[in-house]
């Protein structure tokens, strides 16, 4: 039953995703992307806290799959990420294009170990 | 929570696309889930996050790689060849599949865990080969989908070169 919760997960995740794009589209002005960068970071920290949960035996397997596998798999994406970044460096702001990939990457592998360290300290 | 006067997008159309993204999104993360279990290389959270696994996250990369050479066709086909195909087909194949396929989440976690395995050479290499990978496979998706999708030439204007 364990495709169950990833379905679940996922089916909450994409969603979330979406609305955090169309809620950034109404509040937050500029060129930068900043529905799915926060949708990013978002997973990335709170992926880096449940494996940690995970390694302490805080979080059964029920959880991982729904809220690891589904939830932050399906919250964070790769494909929309490069979709943008594409587009950006066709319209020829290779700076724009590049600084996303390096804010993203650098912030999100940082959110990464402080996900990880809140649950450190939790347990 | 909206506002603004626009009657022609009213919440119950928002709605409608949040929901074609949940089934997307419910299909695209099952189909991660399966090929985690089909390549299963110690990447996977909800694998081995117990051993914490600290083997090179093959999977995660190659879906990520793939997910994003769709992303490309998807692209080309929706703006560029068929355009008067339905209008939530792009919510629901780019946002919610293609989105809940490939993860964000899993590259930054693999990558933190190579590290804290002290193999600071493969957590490198996964930084740089995903980014690099995944640039590449939606330019190759742009590039693929444009050759393939090429409009037919109007009758009569060079259709005769078929030997």
């Amino acid at each position: 039953m364990e495709w169950l919760l990833v379905l679940t997960g996922g089916a909450i995740g994409a969603p979330a995703r979406y609305l955090i794009g169309t809620a950034a589209k109404e509040h937050l002005r500029g060129p930068f992307h900043w529905g799915t960068f926060l949708a990013n970071m978002a997973a990335a920290l709170l992926l880096g806290f449940l494996v940690q949960a995970g390694t302490e035996d805080a979080l059964g397997r029920t959880g991982q799959a729904l809220l690891s596998t589904g939830f932050c798999g399906a919250l964070s994406t790769w494909s929309t990420f490069s979709n943008e970044v594409h587009s950006m460096a066709s319209a020829r702001r290779i700076a724009g294009a590049a600084g996303y990939v390096f804010v993203t990457v650098a912030l999100g592998l940082g959110l990464s170990f402080a996900g990880m360290a809140v649950a450190q300290a939790l347990w | 929570m909206h506002l603004h006067p626009h009657p022609d997008t009213a919440s119950g159309s928002q709605w409608t696309v949040v929901a074609v993204v949940a089934v997307g999104g419910a299909a695209g993360a099952l189909l991660r889930y399966g090929a985690s279990r089909l390549w299963r290389n110690g990447s996977d959270a909800s694998l081995l996050w117990r051993t914490g696994g600290a083997a090179f996250p093959v999977t995660t990369l190659l879906i990520n790689v793939v997910g994003c050479f769709l992303m490309g066709v998807l692209i080309v086909a929706l703006k560029e060849r068929f355009t008067g195909a339905p209008r939530l087909l792009n919510p629901m194949l780019g946002t919610g599949v293609l989105g809940g396929f490939t993860t964000f989440s899993s590259y930054t976690d693999d990558t933190r865990r190579l590290f804290e395995n002290d193999q600071p050479g493969y957590a490198v290499a996964n930084l740089l080969v995903t980014v690099a990978g995944c640039l590449t496979a939606v330019v190759l998706g742009v590039v693929v989908a444009r050759l393939a999708l090429a409009r037919r030439r109007p009758a009569g204007a060079g259709e005769g070169g078929g030997s």
